[in-house]
C-alpha cells in the first residue's frame, strides 16, 4: 500500500511500484478526468500537477509521487488559476471532442500559477507540448489570456 | 474503487415509433447527458413530456433533447438541440442534450435511408426540419394545456424563452408546469414551423451544451466506463495485414499480476487483466508466433511505383466532355504534373475502444457509437444474435475524422471476439494503445494523379485530363452497390469528376486497385486528395496563361455562383491585390488561394506563408469563406472551420503513414506528428449569406488547406508542390 496526496485528501493504492500515474487515477482510484492519449509523454492529454509543476501522468511511476501534492483536473476547479480557466473554457467554447482538454487546462494552469500575465510567446511555449486534433489552439490561447486578465 | 453508472439508454424502447406520446419516469444518465448550464444531467420527475422520440420536457422545466447522431466534436450535441428549442420557443439554459438508442425505425439519418449513422457532414442537414417540427410538436401541446387550463383561445396565448403567458389576464406558467397535463393531450400530425425572419436562436452564438463537462473531467468517454467485474484486454496483432496468431505462449503473460486470462481471437491473441497496466504488461511479456503465408508485404515504395505504371494507361471513366484528343491537338500549349499523397491515419485524441457487456440473450456495448446499422449486423454474427439484440449506448467520442464509423465495425467486432471467447463470464472493454491504433490499419488510402492541362493561344482552359490510381474504400462494404457505379467509387472521384470549373473538354479516369492495407473514409475523404491536386494544378495553369490565380479561377467560376461567391470573399478578407510586406531580410512571403466544394458546402480560402532563409516555413494567416446555407449556430461553424484546416493542415505538413515490408513504419505521435500550437495559423472566417437549407460543415473547411498553402508556397518558392506532406 502507498499513500498519494491527490486534490488534497490521502488515498491508498495497491498496484505494483512502476504503475504509471495516469493508470493509478483512472484504474484504481476511479478519477477518470486525467486521460490516456499516448504513453509516451508526446501528447499532454494526462497532464497533471506535481508539487505544482505540470507532469505527464503516463509517464510517471506513482510509486515516485508518494508524498508529493498531486492535482488533478478534479481538483483544479478548487484553485484560482483553475476556476478563471474553466470559466474562459466555457466562455469561449474551447472543446470540440474535448478529450485533451483536461490536460490543456492543467497545463494552462501551471503557466498562469507562475506567470500571471503571460505573453503570446509563453503560452504558445507552455501550452506546445499539448496536442488538440481538433485544432482548438487557437481558442485555447484566447482563454488562457481571457483568464489571465480575469486573475485578481 | 468507485465505478460511474452507467444506465443504459435503451430503456426509451418502450415508446412507441414515431409520434406515440407517453408517460414515463425519465432516468438521465450523466454519461449521456450535457446542457450548458451543467456537466450533468437533472432528475426528471414522474410526468415528463414526450411528445416524440426527440424530445422530453421534464416537470422542473428542463427540456431533454435526444440527439442521433454522435458529438465527436463537430457540435451535434449543440446543432440539433437549436433546432429543437427554436420551434418549442425554450430557453437556451433548459436545454439538455442526450444520445439515442440504436433504433433505426426512429433515429435513422434521412440522407441514409433506413441507415442509422453520422457521417458526411450530415447530422445537421438530415435534421433540419426533423428536430424543427419535433419542437413544435411540443410547442404546440403546451400551448394547448395551457389553453385548456385558462380556459382562452391559444392564439391569446405566446410562448418565448420557455415562458408560457397569457398576457390579458397577466397569466404565467413553465413548461414544468404544464408538462403533465400536454402530455395527455394528443400529439399534433401536422405542424407549422417558424418563418426564418422570426428565428430566435437559429443564427446566433449559443454556447455548446458540452463545453463545460468537458472542461471540468466529468464529460464521459468510452474510455471512462467501468462496469462492476469488468476485465481490460489489449490484443497482441500481427506485424503485417493478414497476418493471424499461428502460435502462443501465454505462461508469462499469465504470471502478471492483474493477468486473468490469455485468449486468441481470430486476428490475434489477447490478455485480459483487472485493469490496463496489467493487461499491457502481460502483453508485453507475451510471446506469438505469426502465420504470414496471407500477409501484404509491399512496402510504400512499391506500391507507388505500381500505381505510376498504372497511371501510363487509360483508366475507367469517371466523366468525359467533349472532345478530349481533338482539343490537346489544337492546344498551344500543354501542361503536365502528377501527385503523390501517402496513407493517412485518423489519429484521434481518444484511442479506439469499447465495452461489451453479454449475457445469453442480449449483447450491450458502450462506445463513440458511429454506425448503429453496420455495427448491430456485424457483432450480431460474431455471436449469432439479432441485430436489436445489440444494444448500443452511444457515448462522446473523443475525435473520429471518420475512423469510428468503420464499414467493418473492426474493433467493436474484436472486442466481441474477446468477450465471447471467455464466454461473456466478464464484461470486456477492449483498449487500443496508441500504438495499436496507429497501426491497425483504415488508413486515407495513398493515391497517384496525373494531370494534363491544354491552354489555347490566349491562355484559356481548353482541355483537363485527370488520372486517379488508389484504392477503392467502398469495395467490399455495405456501400458498394449503393456508391460504387461501372467499376467507379465515388468516393474516389468526388471532388474530381465534378470539377466545378468551365471546362469544354475534360476527362476523369480511375484505376483502383486492390491491396492489402485495411482502407477507409478520412475526414472530407476523396476530396482529401482531389482537392489538392486539382487547386495547385490550376494554379500551374494560371501562371502558364499569363493570369492571375484569383482572377483565373474567377472568370472560370461564371456557372458556379456559390464557388464564385465564397472565393471573392476569401479574396476580399486578405486584400489580395495588396503584396505581402515581409518581416525579415531574406524571408520570402507568399499567397495562395484554393476554392473546393464538398458535402453541398463550399470553402475557399487564402493563405499566407512565410519561407525563411533556412528554408523552414509556417502557416501566418488563413481566411476562410463558406457557404453552407443557413447558419444555424455561427461560432460551430467557425469552430468548425479552424478544426478542419488545422486537421488539413497537420496532413500536409507532416502526415504520412508509411510501409516497409508491409509493416507500418509509424506509432505514436513523434513519428506521425500532430500540429501544436506553435505551428497553427491565425483564422479569420467569413459566413456567406444564405437562405438554403444548412448543409455541413464538419468536413469542407479540411481540403481547401492543403492547395491554398502550397499554393502560396509556390507564390514564395516559383516551386510547385506536386506531393504531401509538404517538403520544399
Amino acid at each position: 500500500m502507498i499513500t498519494l496526496n491527490v486534490n488534497g485528501k490521502p488515498m491508498s493504492v495497491d498496484a505494483d511500484a512502476d504503475t504509471p500515474l495516469l493508470w493509478v487515477l483512472r484504474d484504481h482510484l476511479g478519477m477518470t478526468g486525467t486521460k490516456y492519449g499516448c504513453g509516451m509523454a508526446l501528447c499532454g492529454a494526462c497532464t497533471v500537477h506535481v508539487n505544482g509543476q505540470p507532469a505527464r501522468s503516463c509517464s510517471t511511476p506513482f510509486a515516485a509521487v508518494a508524498g508529493k501534492r498531486i492535482t488533478t483536473i478534479e481538483g483544479i476547479g478548487q484553485t484560482k488559476e483553475g476556476r478563471v480557466l474553466q470559466e474562459a473554457w466555457v466562455a469561449n467554447d474551447v472543446p470540440q471532442c474535448g478529450y485533451c482538454q483536461s490536460g490543456q487546462i492543467m497545463s494552462a494552469a501551471a503557466l498562469l500559477a507562475k506567470v500571471k500575465r503571460p505573453t503570446d510567446a509563453e503560452i504558445e511555449s507552455a501550452m506546445s507540448g499539448n496536442v488538440c486534433r481538433c485544432g482548438t489552439y487557437n481558442r485555447i490561447s484566447l482563454a488562457v489570456r481571457q483568464a489571465s486578465r480575469n486573475l485578481k | 474503487m468507485s465505478a460511474f453508472e452507467i444506465i443504459n439508454l435503451s430503456r426509451r424502447g418502450f415508446l412507441k415509433a414515431g409520434a406515440g406520446l407517453t408517460l414515463g419516469v425519465a432516468v438521465p444518465s450523466l454519461a449521456q447527458m450535457a446542457g450548458p448550464g451543467k456537466g450533468g444531467g437533472s432528475v426528471v420527475a414522474a410526468g415528463a413530456l414526450e411528445p416524440n422520440a426527440f424530445v422530453r420536457i421534464g416537470t422542473d422545466s428542463t427540456v431533454t433533447v435526444i440527439v442521433k447522431h454522435l458529438e465527436m466534436g463537430q457540435g451535434t450535441y449543440t446543432g440539433l438541440p437549436t433546432l429543437v428549442a427554436e420551434e418549442l420557443d425554450a430557453d437556451w439554459s433548459q436545454i439538455r442534450a442526450e444520445g439515442a438508442p440504436a433504433d433505426a425505425s426512429r433515429y435513422n439519418n434521412l440522407f441514409l435511408g433506413a441507415m442509422q449513422g453520422t457521417g458526411g457532414s450530415t447530422a445537421l442537414a438530415n435534421s433540419y426540419e426533423q428536430m424543427r417540427k419535433a419542437g413544435a410538436a411540443a410547442r404546440a401541446m403546451l400551448l394547448a394545456a395551457a389553453a385548456e387550463r385558462w380556459a382562452v383561445p391559444p392564439d391569446s396565448i405566446t410562448i418565448a424563452r420557455g415562458a408560457v403567458v397569457h398576457a390579458p389576464s397577466n397569466r404565467k406558467a413553465t413548461f414544468g408546469q404544464l408538462a403533465v397535463a400536454a402530455a395527455k393531450l394528443p400529439v399534433p400530425q401536422d405542424v407549422k414551423l417558424k418563418d426564418p425572419k422570426d428565428f430566435a436562436l437559429i443564427g446566433r452564438r449559443l454556447t455548446r451544451t458540452d463545453s463545460r463537462a468537458k472542461s471540468n473531467g466529468t464529460a464521459i468517454y468510452t474510455q471512462d466506463v467501468k462496469l462492476p467485474g469488468m476485465l481490460t484486454a489489449l490484443v497482441a496483432h500481427p506485424p503485417r495485414f493478414g497476418g493471424k496468431p499461428k502460435s502462443f505462449d501465454a505462461d508469462k503473460a499469465k504470471a502478471v499480476k492483474g493477468v486473468v486470462d490469455v485468449v486468441a481471437i481470430p486476428q490475434g491473441v489477447a490478455v485480459l487483466a483487472s485493469d490496463f497496466w496489467s493487461a499491457k504488461k502481460g502483453r508485453d511479456a507475451l510471446a506469438v508466433e505469426w502465420e504470414e503465408s496471407g500477409a501484404f508485404k509491399l512496402g510504400s515504395a512499391e506500391i507507388m511505383a505500381g500505381y505510376k505504371s498504372l497511371a501510363a494507361t487509360p483508366g475507367l471513366p469517371a466523366r468525359k466532355e467533349g472532345d478530349l484528343p481533338g482539343a490537346f491537338a489544337r492546344a498551344a500549349k500543354t501542361l503536365e504534373a502528377a501527385y503523390e499523397f501517402p496513407y493517412l491515419a485518423h489519429a484521434c485524441m481518444e484511442p479506439m475502444n469499447c465495452v461489451v457487456k453479454l449475457s445469453a440473450d442480449a449483447c450491450e456495448i458502450w462506445n463513440g457509437e458511429q454506425f448503429q446499422s453496420i455495427d448491430q449486423p456485424e457483432v450480431a454474427a460474431v455471436l449469432g444474435m439479432k441485430p436489436e439484440q445489440v444494444k448500443l449506448n452511444m457515448l462522446f467520442a473523443g475525435g473520429s475524422f471518420g475512423r469510428r464509423a468503420n464499414p467493418h465495425a473492426d474493433y467493436l467486432v474484436e472486442a466481441t471476439q474477446i468477450a465471447k471467447a471467455i464466454d461473456g463470464r466478464a464484461p470486456v472493454k477492449l483498449v487500443w494503445t496508441r500504438e495499436d491504433d496507429m497501426r491497425a490499419g483504415h488508413y486515407r488510402p495513398m493515391y497517384y494523379h496525373a494531370l494534363k492541362a491544354g491552354l489555347d493561344a490566349q491562355g484559356n482552359l481548353i482541355a483537363w485530363q485527370h488520372r486517379i490510381v488508389g484504392q477503392s474504400i467502398l469495395a467490399g462494404t455495405a456501400f458498394e452497390g449503393m456508391m460504387v457505379k461501372d467499376g467507379i467509387d465515388a468516393t474516389s472521384v468526388e471532388g474530381a469528376a465534378n470539377l466545378p470549373y468551365a471546362v469544354p473538354n475534360l476527362g476523369v479516369e480511375l484505376h483502383s486497385p486492390k491491396m492489402g492495407v485495411p482502407v477507409q473514409w478520412w475526414r472530407s475523404v476523396g476530396s482529401t486528395h482531389t482537392a489538392f491536386s486539382t487547386e495547385t494544378f490550376l494554379d500551374e495553369l494560371a501562371l502558364a496563361s499569363g493570369k492571375d490565380p484569383y482572377q483565373f479561377r474567377r472568370a472560370l467560376l461564371a456557372k458556379s455562383p456559390r464557388h464564385k461567391t465564397v472565393l471573392e470573399m476569401a479574396a476580399t478578407e486578405a486584400d489580395w491585390s495588396t503584396p505581402l510586406v515581409s518581416a525579415r531580410v531574406g524571408d520570402r512571403r507568399g499567397r495562395g488561394i484554393a476554392v473546393h466544394e464538398s458535402f453541398n458546402t463550399v470553402v475557399a480560402q487564402v493563405a499566407e506563408v512565410t519561407v525563411r532563409r533556412d528554408g523552414s516555413w509556417r502557416v501566418d494567416r488563413v481566411m476562410c469563406a463558406v457557404d453552407c446555407g443557413v447558419a444555424v449556430n455561427p461560432d460551430v461553424i467557425r469552430a468548425q472551420m479552424e478544426s478542419g484546416i488545422a486537421f488539413g493542415l497537420t496532413a500536409a505538413m507532416h502526415g504520412a503513414i508509411t510501409l516497409k515490408d508491409g509493416v507500418v513504419e509509424q506509432s505514436n505521435f513523434h513519428d506521425y506528428m500532430p500540429l501544436r500550437m506553435n505551428e497553427m495559423p491565425r483564422i479569420g472566417v467569413y459566413i456567406a449569406r444564405s437562405s438554403e437549407k444548412p448543409t455541413g460543415v464538419g468536413e469542407p473547411a479540411t481540403p481547401v488547406i492543403a492547395p491554398a498553402v502550397a499554393n502560396a508556397l509556390f507564390a514564395a518558392t516559383g516551386k510547385p508542390i506536386r506531393a504531401l506532406p509538404i517538403k520544399i
